[in-house]
């Protein structure tokens, strides 16, 4: 297991490495002046300029430039956003929670759907509940997701008004943020009527969210299980007169989790992208709509360090989920 | 039995009290999240209205729902014979907010006022880089760091700035949201404690709303300010819910989510009216498109031309076209809304038989022109080129055959400015502090040829009369010099003046008293919710 850790360590670094080399010549390949770009100044004079540049470290060889960002990045120093002023880091770590809020109510939506449609479809194949799941499923996958979200902004909340429109919680609501996550604080704040509402309001961004995700596991399981199905061990277990349920539950389920686990991890960068999306729409204050408005408002060292960050944490979940893959079916150990 | 229910009633009484009955939150769908709150550094209409119309007030205000402006935190004002020396007289017992932040010791005074236009204007005030980047973009813009001479302290009430040449739209300036005043007493604070970037993070100032909090791209709250001087606010609570998507914006509305929104998407605009629940304010925007001909060439150096020409373009159809309805044909080359517009004007009819005639009379016959179409869409115009389509048939209905161009955007602002540039140039103007100058010399004044002057045109009268009101200090002076001004200009026709788009602002019905800004801004002031 330590070998396998460190294999894939060892194929994550030079990742890293290339990444940050492009977001290192994002700011280098704009058109316009990188040090106009970097520090917001629009009026300049030369003498400003080269001092900007020189506390920038532009004036000096490019290399130097890029360990000096690496250094600064390994540090956790990703530069201080044009508009805040503040570390791009402590904006980040204040907005993600947002963002992995949703995204965790959005994958255990994908998962808790898609998984027994996928197996239903399976054990069903070829009848009209598998036409109509893998319909659905294909449907779902191909949504626009802004189209979508709008679409449910405007039926579930706009004519039948069962759920807010964007959000996180009621306006009415005030209370200080303690571990980001929106369901959890307004617990913690004791106001009556809080939870119920930081419920209703992550309704529909997981859904939009969760479409995606969910279309594509149900097809994979649905796949995984029918290869898993034909194997002999499966024949004789229902030869030996197990039920169904024990056949596909205990035996066949197992096996078919270890592809269906990979399709979930890759779905963590899948679920970042559509973040960026499904913020906007729902108003919802997470990394993804502040890349979205970030971009709105030329804050390129938001966008430089943002995409650095969020490189990051996708290249994590990744290797987390190779380690789980690992755990599961350790012959992919070797 | 009896006690019971009077306990009852109690409680649901008490129940009724906490919930609603007594904090009215009034909930403004935005569009966008503020740049910061520091209204001198910022030039965007979002950061204006969340900083600049809540938190702060200037020396002068914009008189609700004009263009005029009237006495703010300066009571009243004099200016001396040479109009050079503006000399204000500050209105006294003005209460700063009392924040969680900061709590002020004294009222207003002359201090405040110079620290708020000094840190803007002096390269080597503690406070003019206190944000890296900041450019005090619009003080320059309009001008300000060669138009003043000095500001001077007179008293602790009386604040006199010194001009280096006469400057009507001086006032109107300081009506403009870069000229927000602040309080020196929080600035020195944050100063001393090495926060200064504070200041623009949680802003304090004389504004009918106190700030209370801002949750990045998410919210922002306010609390009604209760020395306000000039009265507390109806309504107790103020929250900007950032909504950047016009559709969601709408859903929220109708939803009750909110009760008030900008910007709504044009398409959405006739079913908001068919709603019970909303309302539907709207004017004309403080904006005008033009077919600016190029006066210098021929044959559009004859008015007999370029009347006949006017005469032949059919306005109702492109506004129609082009704006589903939400514009208006323009007259004047200044929008109903601002002062000094003059009513008696009449529009060029369309009527083709009597411009074909016009136009034989004038001895110009197989007239070939260019008509150059912007590639963009603007507020006063959101498509130019289906605009210059229905100009090109309905020239080709007076035998003149159109040829339409365009190029990309800056390539377009920078070529229209060639005075041997060809045909006639579609574009259009958005005014920024409500004073007519901004427009009639701006656009068409003498000096302006060759630059935003786009059909070169410099007519000696309608300059005299425009430059004469820039120096004239009393309004109805102005107003009269303005009134003949487009007399001239209509006399002459340089353009075709084309519409002036309308700004559409949907509330909930129970909303009242708020006023819609002729400058395009927010602002919450004097609002209520009735239930």
């Amino acid at each position: 297991m330590f070998r396998f850790l460190l294999g894939r360590l060892a194929v994550l670094i030079p990742t890293f490495i290339g990444v940050s080399i492009i977001a290192f010549s994002f700011i280098r390949l704009l058109p316009g002046d990188p040090v106009a770009l970097l520090s917001g100044e629009r009026v300049m004079s030369p003498e400003r300029h080269a001092e900007i540049s020189h506390q920038l470290g532009f004036d000096r060889p490019i290399v130097v430039q890029y360990l000096d960002y690496l250094w600064g990045v390994v540090r956790g120093d990703f530069g201080v956003s044009i508009v805040t002023k503040r570390p791009v880091i402590d904006q980040f770590f204040e907005l993600f929670p947002a963002t992995v809020e949703l995204s965790i109510c959005a994958i255990v939506f994908a998962i808790v759907l898609g998984i027994p449609a996928g197996v239903i479809a399976a054990i069903k194949r070829g009848s009209v509940i598998d036409q109509i799941i893998m319909g659905t499923a294909l449907v779902g996958f191909s949504m626009p997701i802004f189209w979508w979200g709008l679409l449910l902004i405007i039926v579930v909340s706009g004519i039948l008004q069962w759920t807010p429109v964007s959000g996180r919680i009621s306006l009415m609501f005030f209370f200080p943020s303690v571990t980001g996550f929106m369901l959890i604080d307004s617990l913690l704040s004791g106001q009556e009527g809080a939870f119920q509402s930081a419920f209703n309001h992550l309704i529909l961004p997981t859904i939009v969210l969760g479409t995606i995700p969910l279309a594509v596991i149900a097809r994979q399981t649905r796949s995984a299980m029918l290869e898993v199905l034909s194997e002999d061990y499966v024949r004789t277990a229902r030869a030996k007169g197990l039920s169904t349920f024990r056949v596909v539950g205990i035996h066949a389920l197992r096996n078919a989790m270890i592809p269906v686990v990979t399709t979930i991890g890759l779905q963590v960068g899948v679920m970042l992208a559509g973040a960026i999306l499904t913020e906007t729409i729902f108003s919802w204050p997470g990394i993804g709509k502040w890349m979205v408005d970030s971009v709105f408002r030329r804050d390129y060292a938001v966008i430089q360090g943002g995409l650095l960050i969020i490189a990051g944490v996708i290249m994590l979940v990744n290797l987390a989920v190779d380690l789980l893959y690992g755990l599961i079916n350790p012959r992919i150990r070797h | 039995m009896k006690k019971l229910t009077t306990l009852f009633a109690a409680t649901a009484l008490a129940t009724l009290m906490a919930g609603s009955a007594w904090s009215k939150t009034f909930v403004y769908c935005s569009e966008g999240s503020p740049e910061g709150f520091d209204p001198g550094l910022y030039t965007a209409g979002t950061t204006f209205d969340a900083a600049a119309h809540t938190v702060y007030n200037r020396l002068l205000e914009f008189k609700k729902g004009t263009t005029e402006t009237e006495p703010g935190l300066a009571e009243s004002w004099t200016i001396s014979d040479d109009g050079l020396e503006y000399t204000f007289k500050l209105r006294p017992g003005v209460k700063f907010q009392t924040t969680e932040f900061f709590t002020p010791t004294r009222d207003l005074n002359a201090d405040d006022v110079i620290f708020s236009l000094e840190r803007q204007w002096k390269s080597d005030h503690p406070w003019h880089g206190y944000v890296s980047g900041a450019s005090w973009e619009y003080f320059s813009g309009m001008g300000m760091p060669d138009l003043i001479e000095a500001i001077e302290r007179v008293d602790d009430m009386t604040v006199k700035i010194k001009l280096k040449r006469k400057e009507a739209p001086f006032l109107a300036n300081l009506a403009m949201p870069f000229a927000s005043i602040m309080s020196k007493e929080y600035a020195d604070k944050l100063e001393a404690d090495g926060k200064m970037n504070q200041l623009n993070q949680m802003p304090l100032g004389t504004g009918p709303f106190a700030f209370v909090g801002y949750q990045q791209d998410a919210v922002i709250r306010y609390k009604a300010h209760p020395d306000y001087w000039d009265g507390k606010q109806k309504i107790d609570d103020l929250v900007f819910s950032i909504t950047t998507d016009a559709a969601v914006r709408y859903q929220k509305l109708k939803a009750g989510e909110c009760h008030l929104m900008p910007y709504p998407n044009a398409a959405d605009v006739e079913s908001m009216k068919a709603d019970p629940n909303l309302k539907v304010m709207e004017q004309a925007g403080l904006n005008v498109a033009y077919l600016a001909y190029n006066t210098t060439q021929a044959p559009f150096d004859k008015v007999e031309v370029r009347k006949a020409l006017n005469k032949a373009i059919n306005k109702q159809a492109i506004v129609d076209a082009v704006f589903q309805g939400q514009a208006t044909p323009a007259t004047n080359p200044i929008p109903p809304t601002m002062w000094s517009y003059n009513d008696n004007i009449e529009d060029d009819t369309y009527e083709p038989e009597v411009a074909k005639k016009m136009l034989e009379d004038a001895g110009v016959t197989n007239l070939s022109m260019k008509v150059w179409a912007m590639p963009v869409a603007r507020p006063y115009m959101l498509n130019a080129r289906r605009a210059a389509e229905l100009m090109q048939a309905d020239f080709a209905k007076i035998g003149v055959n159109v040829e339409i161009v365009t190029y990309e955007w800056a390539e377009y602002l920078e070529k229209s400015k060639d005075k041997n540039r060809d045909g006639a140039v579609i574009l259009g103007w958005t005014g920024d502090n409500g004073d007519p100058d901004n427009f009639l010399d701006t656009l068409l004044g003498c000096d302006a040829v060759g630059g935003n002057n786009r059909a070169q045109w410099c007519n000696q009268e309608f300059d005299d009369l425009v430059t004469k009101a820039k120096e004239a200090s009393s309004i109805a002076e102005r107003t009269k010099l303005y009134e003949d001004a487009q007399v001239v200009f209509k006399r002459e026709a340089p353009w075709a003046t084309l519409d002036h788009s309308l700004s559409i602002v949907p509330m909930r019905k129970n909303v009242e008293g708020f006023v819609q800004s002729p400058l395009g801004d927010f602002a919450f002031d004097g609002v209520d919710i009735v239930e």
